[in-house]
């Protein structure tokens, strides 16, 4: 309940800041205006955009790749894979966004390899501690009454790491709205164009401009994936241990 | 009928966890695998349905190598319940029991009789409980929910690796008691892994003592007690394996003739006069319906006029089903010389004394040296 409270005081204040600089005649009379109603909404669908199909990529190697590192068959590689995707989040985002220019050339595509890599780590990372911290004694069970793998990942395993690997891409959501901010340095597009344009010119409204929503989108993506996450859970995970 | 032939499993490590064990479960028998931790109790039990691979030997069942059989299929066919339980806690404890029902393709109506059918009979009320989740039960009721899940396929054999073992005393006791009950009617072949050795002489038809790796002696719990092979196995059992010798025996095996019994009403002289007649000095009492009363004492029949005034009241019974050790304790307990014995609706059906048990133990003993 006072979460709830917390995240919509918040969710307030960031969005009115946005209406109260959008709607400002000027931020510094006679030489900047503040970016108009149509730019913020370009850069929000722009940043959004990015976001989305940056962390579907995301997932979509994550959540295999992390389930697959838990399978006898693969067990020599959960340590290079986990490994290496834990060094990759060491890396500040700005130096991996910064890497990718040279390589793939300014553009989209560099802001969202970028993304890629830094969202990877935590869903992977869920994914593969969400499979092997079930309970061995319940995939033993499982073998013994004679289900096949292919069962057990399906009844008992998926739906038991199910929210753990949520949380994970939760996370990684929030965090990737964050690093979008710097997906323009390297030609991207989003709100961190807006952003930048305060920091060139030394405005801080014009920052905020840019700043306040960013935060807002993360706060709501937040909020509408840990209802996702919440409805996903089976019941069984939910109810509270009753003392007897 | 399950049939171990020269098994033995060498993990890939090197350890030699099972060296060379034979032996023979017949069919509606309850094996117990017993011995110190990590003498390969469990190995052996895991090899037979093949969660662990074997490594030398042949295990048969029904004459059929079970190694030529599809491990899932084999599975389907034996129930397995473990100490760590191990239930699907995002399935509620009806969807747990139907796992294997569901697995074999029944249909639904008959998977979810199934499920009430099998809570009933672990004395839970299927009402109340088919539609909890594992999280929301005691360890009691987990553990009897994990014993309805490995019988919910019906299968013919049940292996089941020290299932009692990590809950309190008193619960384990009265769970012994019901799955040895529920066993005299289903006649399961069982193999039960343990390391207690009471666990192992109260329920077992058989006991394997295991001592690592090898199968030192294969007997009934009397032969263990009573005829052990080498010093080994006389140390397991323990010095006071005669006192462990009356978890073998119940009321029932050694209580038959209806006993002397007195009315309440009675005058106590003519009580007195029977009990001189008869050379005895105690005798339970009996409303008319044959209802235990409580006993009286020839001491004590001087203080009143009618046997009512004077018997004492007693609140300690057992049933035919008692095993001898329990009856003992209670007697030592209470500081009684006589225990009634009542049926389920308080009928008086005997009276066991100190002498029968002696008796009866003595007997078990000679047993054991001759046969
Ligand atoms: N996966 C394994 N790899 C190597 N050694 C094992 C493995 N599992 C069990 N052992 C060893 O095999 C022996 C028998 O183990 P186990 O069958 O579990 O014994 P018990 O059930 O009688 O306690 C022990 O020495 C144990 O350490
Ligand atoms: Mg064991």
């Amino acid at each position: 309940m006072r979460h709830y409270v917390i995240l919509i005081s918040l969710l307030v204040l960031l969005l009115g800041l946005t209406v109260w600089i959008t709607s400002l005649d000027w931020i510094k009379e006679g030489v900047y205006r503040p970016f108009a109603w149509g730019d913020i909404a370009n850069c929000t669908k722009a940043h959004l955009e990015m976001v989305v199909i940056a962390e579907l990529i995301a997932i979509a190697i994550g959540v295999p790749l992390g389930i697959l590192v838990t399978r006898p068959v693969f067990r020599k590689l959960t340590t290079p894979i986990i490994g290496g995707a834990n060094v990759g989040q060491s890396i500040p985002s700005l130096a991996v966004i910064a890497i990718m220019a040279p390589i793939l050339g300014f553009g989209l595509q560099s802001a969202i390899v970028a993304l890629v890599i830094y969202g990877l780590l935590p869903v992977l990372r869920n994914s593969y501690t969400g499979i092997s911290n079930i309970d061995p004694a319940i995939v033993e069970a499982a073998r013994g009454m004679g289900m096949s793998r292919r069962q057990i990942a399906r009844k008992i395993e998926l739906p038991l790491a199910l929210p753990v690997i949520m949380t994970g891409i939760r996370v990684s959501t929030v965090i990737t709205v964050g690093t979008a901010e710097l997906a323009v340095l390297v030609g991207g597009a989003g709100l961190g164009r807006i952003t930048l344009a305060g920091v060139y010119t030394m405005q801080p409204l014009t920052i905020l401009q840019g700043a306040a929503p960013t935060a807002a989108l993360a706060i709501i993506l937040g909020f509408i994936l840990a209802r996702v996450e919440g409805g996903m859970t089976s019941r069984g995970l939910k109810v509270k241990a009753e003392m007897a | 009928m399950i049939k171990l032939d020269m098994v033995t499993k060498v993990y890939p490590d090197g350890t030699e966890a099972v060296k060379n064990v034979s032996f023979e479960i017949g069919q509606g028998e309850l094996c117990v695998l017993l011995g110190p931790s990590g003498c390969g109790k469990t190995t052996t039990m895991k090899m037979i349905n093949r969660l662990i691979p074997i490594t030398g030997g042949t295990i048969y069942i029904d004459g059929v190598d079970t190694a030529k059989m599809d491990e899932n299929a084999l599975r389907r066919d034996i129930g397995y319940a473990i100490q760590q339980i191990g239930l699907f806690p995002n399935m509620t404890v009806g969807r747990n029991i139907e796992t294997v029902p569901e697995l074999k393709g029944w249909p639904e109506n008959k998977r979810r009789q199934r499920g009430e059918e099998l809570l009933k009979l672990m004395g839970m009320d299927s009402g109340e409980f088919i539609g909890k989740y594992p999280r929301e039960l005691s360890g009691g009721q987990s553990q009897r929910v994990g014993v309805a899940r490995a019988l919910g396929g019906d299968p013919p054999i049940l292996l089941m690796d020290e299932p009692f073992g990590a809950i309190d005393p008193i619960t384990r006791v009265r769970l012994q008691d019901e799955f040895l009950k529920i066993q005299q009617t289903l006649k399961k072949t069982i193999i039960f892994v343990t390391h207690d050795i009471y666990e192992a002489i109260k329920l077992g038809d058989r006991i394997a003592l295991m001592k690592e790796g090898e199968l030192v002696q294969y007997d009934t719990p009397a032969d263990l007690l009573y005829n052990p092979k080498n010093e080994f196995v006389e140390n397991f059992v323990g010095a006071d394996r005669a006192l462990k010798g009356l978890q073998l025996i119940r009321v029932k095996d050694v209580v038959k003739a209806s006993p002397p019994t007195v009315k309440s009403g009675e005058k106590t002289e003519i009580v007195r006069e029977r009990m001189e007649r008869a050379g005895i000095n105690w005798l339970a009492v009996v409303n008319g319906d044959g209802n235990f009363l409580g006993g009286v004492g020839k001491a004590d029949l001087g203080k009143g006029d009618s046997v009512g005034d004077v018997m004492s009241p007693s609140a300690e019974t057992a049933t035919a089903n008692t095993v001898l050790n329990e009856v003992f304790s209670l007697m030592l307990s209470h500081g009684l010389d006589n225990l009634p014995i009542v049926d389920k609706d308080n009928r008086l059906q005997g009276v066991i004394s100190f002498d029968t048990i002696r008796k009866a133990l003595v007997e078990l003993t000679q047993r054991g040296k001759t046969g």
